[in-house]
């Protein structure tokens, strides 16, 4: 109790201190209202120089300005303005204005007239400039008042013809943020400013500033993404642009044609130079290709990202970007990739060592020969090969776009996607990864092909063979060579980084059941079976075995041949995998093994899920067991508990909610476990030694909950008030054990009054859940609340003892997704034989390693535990760049982590 | 006022490139350097043919080097020592640190190995290199008061560089060398939209377009692995610097990859200088080595070793880079002779080979071959080449005159009939003339020079405040008074003009004088007349 008085006055007198605090701050806002004009009318009056002036300006803007004194100030300031001769103090009451204007709950229309008024007599270019910032800002605010707008508009289509740079830039700019958008408006209006605007920006793309010129376009995309349809007119102008001598006018002017091309795909140009006429969005995507082999590599990046976006371009086109015609000496010569289709499909597998077979050909008529491509001509082929390695980036993920939308050019952009996993940067190499495994499904590697993508794997990054291990998960293979060579390499890099090893499982499980006729004929060899001979037993330890045993059990799942062909240690291997690794390997249907057999078979049912609906059979039974006796609740929910926990191991989709039940569960019978202990028919004395059992369920139970609430994503509401309900119990339970073992009722007065604020504050929390919790011990416990508050310590233990009887064990809903946040150390391994050394009081490196599973924002949440030798334990924050995501509810934690110790003695 | 030009040496060839530039009454030399296959007189330009008898250093303003290949600069020494230059040498800073070694290497094989005397000698090497004015990327020089010239990064070896040469208004770019694609250790080059009159260009590879670098890596790799993993041994001519680095960090990178244990040798000397050289100027290379020296830097070899003459004889696969790369002196030679015989090694010529060189003779598919004292070499070895030379292909010189955008050009450094092919292209394509001279020929193009002229602020903003706002592609017609004073043209108002010579403003006036018979009196008439006008 004294304990909680002195809460209570600590936070009265922390409040009492922010009142204060709030009374002095807003008191003396109030009193600097009516002077803060005033006081800046004073000091700028007093500002001698022009330099002072600024300076107090300078100040004056550091300091918030709250709404209702807004307008004085403006005016005030305006004032100084038309006073003021300096271009530089000008110029900062013009930004001032704006600022002021930004602030929240001003509406600025009373101020437009004086801004625009000095913007007439307005003489400096700088100033000029700003104040059109200024009135920029004031017409973002009223986005509901058209006439203003318009107004607006007007008066920076009268300035557009300025000498300066700046002001040019900045009406346009005001055009393109406020120019009236329906053209409904602009009709009505019949103003003679707004009637185009897009003509009057359009007039501004000659214009002899390039900033102004970037402007111009910028304004325009501007208007398009407010919505307005931009005329195909501007088309033209815009291909004209293209040549302009600087690179921000080029970038925003690929990006202008890129928005017209999507707007009108369909209609037609003409080609200058000939008769012909094609579609725009061919035109564009030709023009937009031509400048992948720009000077400047920015305009390069710009067009290399939205080549991927421009699907509509027909599929002729499309396959020139990856057209490059060779010729050496005039005479026509064959690509490398021409020359590895051809080896392969005439049957020779990489001989690669016939003389001169990239001798140039048949000559080429000199004519016919067009040196600076038109149009699409190799754009990829440029763009892969960029000097910088944001634009090859950059093209990977325009190809990687394009492919996923033609499965023809992604046939064709494969050798292209292979070679790029030779890039000398990692990024690129990761990218290109990433791609070729979004567009797998349309494709099908040649040996060839795949023999590059599996040299990738002996890479020293990590990053880079979980990649390749992912694409090869969903790769089509041709060959049986092509799998066994995959399998090679695979079994190579599991020697090479034995960390790899759940990452090649996995990818091996996905490549048999791919394919598995191509798996059929490997068998034997995968096995070292003989005919005739018995072989040895593999060790069943062994990571190369396990891995060839599941690329073989996942094969013969939709082989049922395949059996036939394994000998008696490999159905029990597959026994004993099948309960080790169940993630991995397939149930199958093995002859002669009918148990194996019959206990699986029928769980291949399509449409629901056997587990799921044991799931919820087993909680059905659990829910409706009050008529059961104490023994016989205590049994079922053991059972169910242990079914549950069992059902999480076998299904790992289910295993969050099973888990998540069966904590509950546990919670509930250390519940009515702890109640039906002899303790509470003792005499007093002999509690002690016997309240053991209670106290600790109470707190495994308070321990169990707390998990519950915080280590699951997915939990909703519903689930988070049972929570705290069965914590409450917990609470009740401890408080009547300690009640029963203590002497003395002074420590009862401080449990008591505490555990009544928390059933006080778990009310308030869940006022809306407390309809749905007839008959439980909360519901009943606050029908008594009143006399619970009057009454004396012993009094309510007993009363809580009676209700925590009588209380109804409430049911858990379960939400629809629910996961089990969790944390695997890879690296560092628990039983490494070499421990980690270092010099006392230096410091040394860990590298670890670990899969965080449903964790959501790692970056804050999770930290690194050290436990030394002798006990202490040491918490250290990861970086956040640390964490990678590489699925969704997935998240990789490779960091280092340092540890440091002075000497044991 | 026509630029004319003259090359001494590369013009329709590829061997010694020294071009001769006369620009607005400046005489620039742009490289300087040497033939090999020749041993004779042959192999240095004729000199005497640039001034008949004056002195080089009152007819040339300066000198440029655009890299250190030595059919760039070869002859550098015996141009400016033996017969005689005082005047500045351009080059960049890699090219300038570089340069010294190869021709030092150069004089060894000559005068030592050859035993040739009337060469030039390791103190005139010295001497040369002290006239050498090293410059920077995009940095402008100023040789003179109206002679100004800028380097452009040229990606051909580190330090290669292209230069912009200009005077007054006119201006030739001069590209060396160069490079469109970037490959393992430098980038691609790069010249903005500078408009020269006249560029001069390379064009080894007129005719030729090529594959994709990553191709051509794996092909190489592949060779070589092969090979290896036979137990033959490869040989790589190279020449010292440039190629022999990026092959360098191929196989290296590679080795690293597969984990191989054959060794790779290089030949000694020059090698290690040179490697320091690249791992300084680490600015010259391309992103990705920029990018992660500060771990390690890419120059920092491990699995490359130095050559010793004796391992030419050790069993076993090996991989060796020996110089020269053309096959027709040196460590490469000695090597060649010795690994010849056996059918199970290979060599690949990674570059150009100049006609009459031993390397030419194999590429071009000859099996036997004639050596000094009239043996026969039996050549059973494989043969490769594999186009590694950092030249721009027939896309890359199209793509750099896109860029450049320049009003003539002008082909050199190439071979005739490849070079007409290219000259068609581009005048088709762009429309601007282009020339192709012979060794010895001059050429001459006619430029439009612009003359500035100063303008008063005022009178330009009186001007155009005239009228609608001035289009920026229209000429503009203004009132002013152009002053000639002291070479220098000036446009002024009128009224400045007279306040600046000093002569009162005379006004003219037109008058004519009119009978009129009129019988009236005088002040009628004129009233008359007035009335008249009036209405």
């Amino acid at each position: 109790m004294a304990a909680h008085l002195k809460k209570r006055v600590y936070e009265e007198f922390t409040k009492v201190v922010q009142q204060q605090h709030e009374d002095l701050s807003s008191k003396k806002l109030r009193l600097t209202k009516p002077s803060k004009s005033a006081a800046l009318h004073v000091d700028l009056c007093k500002a001698t120089s022009p330099a002072d002036a600024l300076q107090y300006l300078l100040q004056f803007a550091r300091k918030p300005v709250e709404v209702e004194s807004v307008e004085g100030v403006v005016r005030i300031l305006l004032e100084h303005y038309y006073k003021e001769n300096d271009a530089s103090v000008r110029l900062k009451i013009a930004s001032l204005l704006g600022l002021l204007s930004k602030t929240a709950g001003f509406s600025p229309d009373c101020i437009m007239d004086d801004a625009i008024n000095t913007l007439q007599n307005e003489k400096s270019h700088q100033v000029l400039a700003q104040l059109l910032d200024t009135l920029l800002v004031i017409g973002t605010k009223l986005p509901e008042n058209p006439s203003v707008r318009m107004r607006l508009v007007e008066v920076a289509c009268k300035h557009l013809t300025d000498s300066s740079h700046g002001v040019r830039n900045k009406c346009l700019q005001l055009i393109g943020c406020l120019g009236p958008v329906e053209k409904g408006v602009a009709k009505e209006a019949e103003s003679q400013a707004a009637k185009d605007v897009q003509k009057i920006i359009g007039d501004h793309f000659n214009d002899q500033d390039p900033r102004v010129r970037t402007a111009a376009i910028k304004a325009m995309l501007q208007l398009h993404e407010r919505g307005l349809k931009l005329q195909q007119a501007i088309y033209g102008q815009a291909c004209k642009l293209l040549a302009d001598d600087y690179e921000q006018v080029r970038s925003a002017a690929v990006q202008l044609i890129w928005v017209l091309s999507q707007l009108y795909p369909e209609s037609i140009v003409p080609i200058p130079s000939s008769n012909e006429e094609i579609r725009l969005v061919d035109d564009a995507f030709g023009k937009i290709c031509h400048m992948v082999s720009d000077g400047s590599w920015v305009v390069r990046v710009q067009a290399a990202k939205l080549l991927g976006s421009m699907q509509q371009v027909s599929s002729h086109f499309l396959e020139q970007t990856l057209d490059k015609k060779l010729m050496s000496d005039l005479r026509r010569k064959r690509t490398a990739h021409e020359r590895a289709k051809e080896l392969y499909s005439s049957g020779e597998f990489s001989s690669g060592r016939k003389w001169g077979d990239d001798a140039p050909k048949e000559e080429i008529d000199t004519g016919a020969v067009n040196l600076i491509e038109s149009g699409a001509c190799g754009a990829f082929v440029h763009g892969l090969e960029d000097e910088m390695y944001e634009v090859r980036i950059a093209a990977v993920e325009a190809l990687c776009m394009l492919a996923q939308s033609s499965p023809s050019f992604a046939e064709k952009c494969l050798d292209f996607l292979v070679d790029m996993f030779n890039d000398e940067i990692e990024e690129v190499r990761l990218q290109s990864i990433h791609t070729m495994r979004k567009i797998s499904n349309n494709i099908t590697l040649r040996e060839d092909q795949l023999d590059t993508v599996l040299a990738v794997l002996e890479d020293s990054s990590r990053d880079i063979r979980e990649a390749l291990h992912e694409l090869l998960c969903c790769t089509n293979v041709s060959t049986k060579e092509g799998i066994h060579l995959a399998l090679v390499e695979l079994l190579k890099n599991l020697t090479k980084y034995p960390t790899d090893r759940e990452s090649i499982w996995k990818c091996l499980k996905f490549l048999g059941s791919r394919h598995p006729t191509l798996v059929l004929p490997l068998v034997p060899e995968l096995l070292s079976t003989h005919p005739f001979f018995d072989t040895p037993e593999p060790d069943m330890d062994d990571p190369a075995y396990i891995a060839v045993l599941v690329l073989i059990f996942n094969a013969a799942k939709s082989c049922p041949t395949m059996p036939a062909l394994f000998s008696d240690h490999t159905f029990r291997h597959y026994a004993y995998l099948r309960d080790s690794l169940s993630h991995l390997v397939p149930p199958l249907r093995l002859p002669g093994r009918k148990l194996v057999s019959s206990a699986v078979s029928p769980s291949i049912t399509p449409h629901e899920d056997p587990s799921q609906q044991f799931l919820h059979q087993s909680l059905e039974r659990v829910y409706n067991f009050q008529h059961l006796d104490p023994r016989g609740i205590q049994e079922l929910l053991e059972f169910t508990i242990r079914d549950l926990q069992r059902l999480g191991e076998l299904q790992s989709e289910l295993a969050g909610m099973a888990d998540f039940t069966a904590t509950y569960l546990q919670c509930q019978l250390l519940l009515i476990k702890a109640l039906q202990e002899k303790l509470w028919n003792v005499a007093a004395p002999l509690y002690l030694k016997q309240n053991a059992l209670a106290s600790a369920a109470a707190k495994q139970i308070l321990e169990e909950t707390y998990k519950m609430e915080f280590m699951y994503s997915g939990v909703e509401s519903r689930q988070v008030v049972i929570i705290h309900h069965m914590r409450l119990q917990a609470k009740a339970l401890q408080l009547i054990v300690t009640a029963r073992t203590t002497r003395g009722v002074e420590p009862l007065f401080g449990m008591c009054e505490k555990f009544l604020q928390e059933v006080d504050s778990f009310q308030r929390c869940f006022i809306s859940e407390l309809p749905h919790m007839q008959g439980s011990f909360v519901d009943k416990l606050l029908d008594l609340m009143p006399r619970l508050v009057t009454s004396k310590p012993s009094e309510v233990v007993k009363i809580l003892q009676t209700t925590l009887r009588q209380s109804t064990f409430l049911h858990l809903p379960l939400p629809e997704q629910l996961h089990r946040a969790t944390a695997n150390i890879i690296e560092p391994t628990g039983e490494s034989d070499n421990p980690l050394r270092f010099t006392s009081g230096l410091v040394v490196a860990l590298d670890v390693d670990a899969t965080l599973e449903h964790v959501q924002d790692p970056q804050g949440t999770v930290k690194v535990q050290v436990l030394y030798p002798d006990g202490q334990a040491q918490l250290i924050h990861p970086k956040p760049a640390d964490f990678r995501n590489p699925g969704p509810g997935r998240h990789r934690l490779i960091t280092q982590v340092y540890l440091s110790h002075t000497a044991w003695t | 006022f026509p630029a004319v030009l003259l090359c001494p040496g590369a013009g329709q060839d590829v061997g010694r490139s020294c071009i001769l530039v006369s620009i607005a009454g400046k005489n620039v030399m742009l490289d300087c350097g040497m033939h090999m296959g020749y041993n004779d007189d042959r192999r240095f330009p004729d000199f005497s043919y640039i001034t008949q008898n004056g002195r080089l250093t009152d007819f040339l303003d300066c000198v440029i080097i655009s890299h250190f290949h030595l059919d760039h600069c070869g002859a550098l020494p015996y141009f400016s020592e033996m017969v005689g230059y005082d005047g500045p040498i351009y080059m960049t800073h890699p090219t300038k640190a570089i340069c010294p070694i190869l021709l030092e290497d150069y004089r060894k094989i000559t005068v030592d190995k050859k035993g040739e005397t009337n060469f030039f000698t390791s103190q005139m090497i010295k001497d040369c290199m002290k006239k050498v004015v090293a410059v920077h990327l995009h940095q402008t020089v100023q040789v003179d008061e109206e002679l100004e010239i800028k380097a452009y990064y040229a990606g051909h070896v580190l330090g290669a560089a292209m230069f912009q040469i200009k005077v007054g208004c006119e201006s030739v770019v001069y590209t060396g060398d160069y490079n469109m694609t970037p490959d393992r250790h430098l980038g691609a080059a790069w010249i903005d939209k500078c408009r020269p009159d006249l560029l001069i260009s390379e064009s080894t590879y007129a005719t030729t377009i090529r594959d994709s670098k990553r191709c051509r890596e794996r092909d190489f790799l592949k060779k070589v692995h092969e090979t290896v993993e036979r137990g033959g041994k490869v040989l790589i001519p190279v020449f010292a610097l440039g190629r022999a680095q990026e092959l360098c960090i191929l196989l290296e990178t590679f080795w690293e990859r597969m984990n191989l244990k054959a060794p790779i040798y290089f030949s000694t000397g020059l090698t290690e200088k040179a490697n320091h050289y690249y791992k300084l100027f680490i600015t010259w290379t391309n992103q990705k080595i920029r990018k992660t020296f500060v771990q390690r830097n890419m120059f920092e070899f491990k699995h490359i070793k130095a050559f010793d003459r004796a391992f030419a004889d050790n069993p076993g696969p090996m991989v060796v880079f020996a110089t020269p790369g053309m096959l027709h002196a040196g460590q490469s030679l000695q090597i060649f002779r010795k690994w010849a015989g056996n059918e199970k090694n290979m060599v690949i010529m990674p570059g150009y080979c100049v006609q009459g060189t031993v390397g030419h003779k194999i590429l071009s598919g000859q099996r036997k071959l004639e050596m000094e004292g009239r043996q026969i070499l039996e050549v059973k070895m494989q043969v490769e080449y594999m186009s590694f030379s950092a030249h721009a292909d027939a896309k890359g010189i199209m793509q750099l005159i896109r860029q450049a955008e320049p009003r003539n050009v002008l082909l050199v450094h190439g071979e005739a009939k490849k070079m007409e092919f290219l000259k068609q292209k581009i005048e088709q394509e762009f429309h601007v003339s282009c020339f192709m001279p012979a060794n010895g020929e001059t050429t001459t193009i006619l430029t439009n020079p612009c003359i500035p002229v100063d303008i008063s602020l005022g009178l330009l903003k009186r001007e155009t405040a005239i009228g609608p706002l001035p289009d920026a592609k229209k000429p503009k017609l203004m009132h002013g008074t152009l002053l000639m004073k002291d070479n220098s043209f000036r446009l002024v108002s009128p009224e400045q003009a007279l306040k600046e010579l000093g002569l009162a403003e005379h006004q003219l006036r037109f008058t004519c004088r009119v009978h009129i018979q009129d019988p009236r009196k005088e002040h009628e008439t004129v009233l008359r007349v007035y009335n008249h006008l009036k209405g």
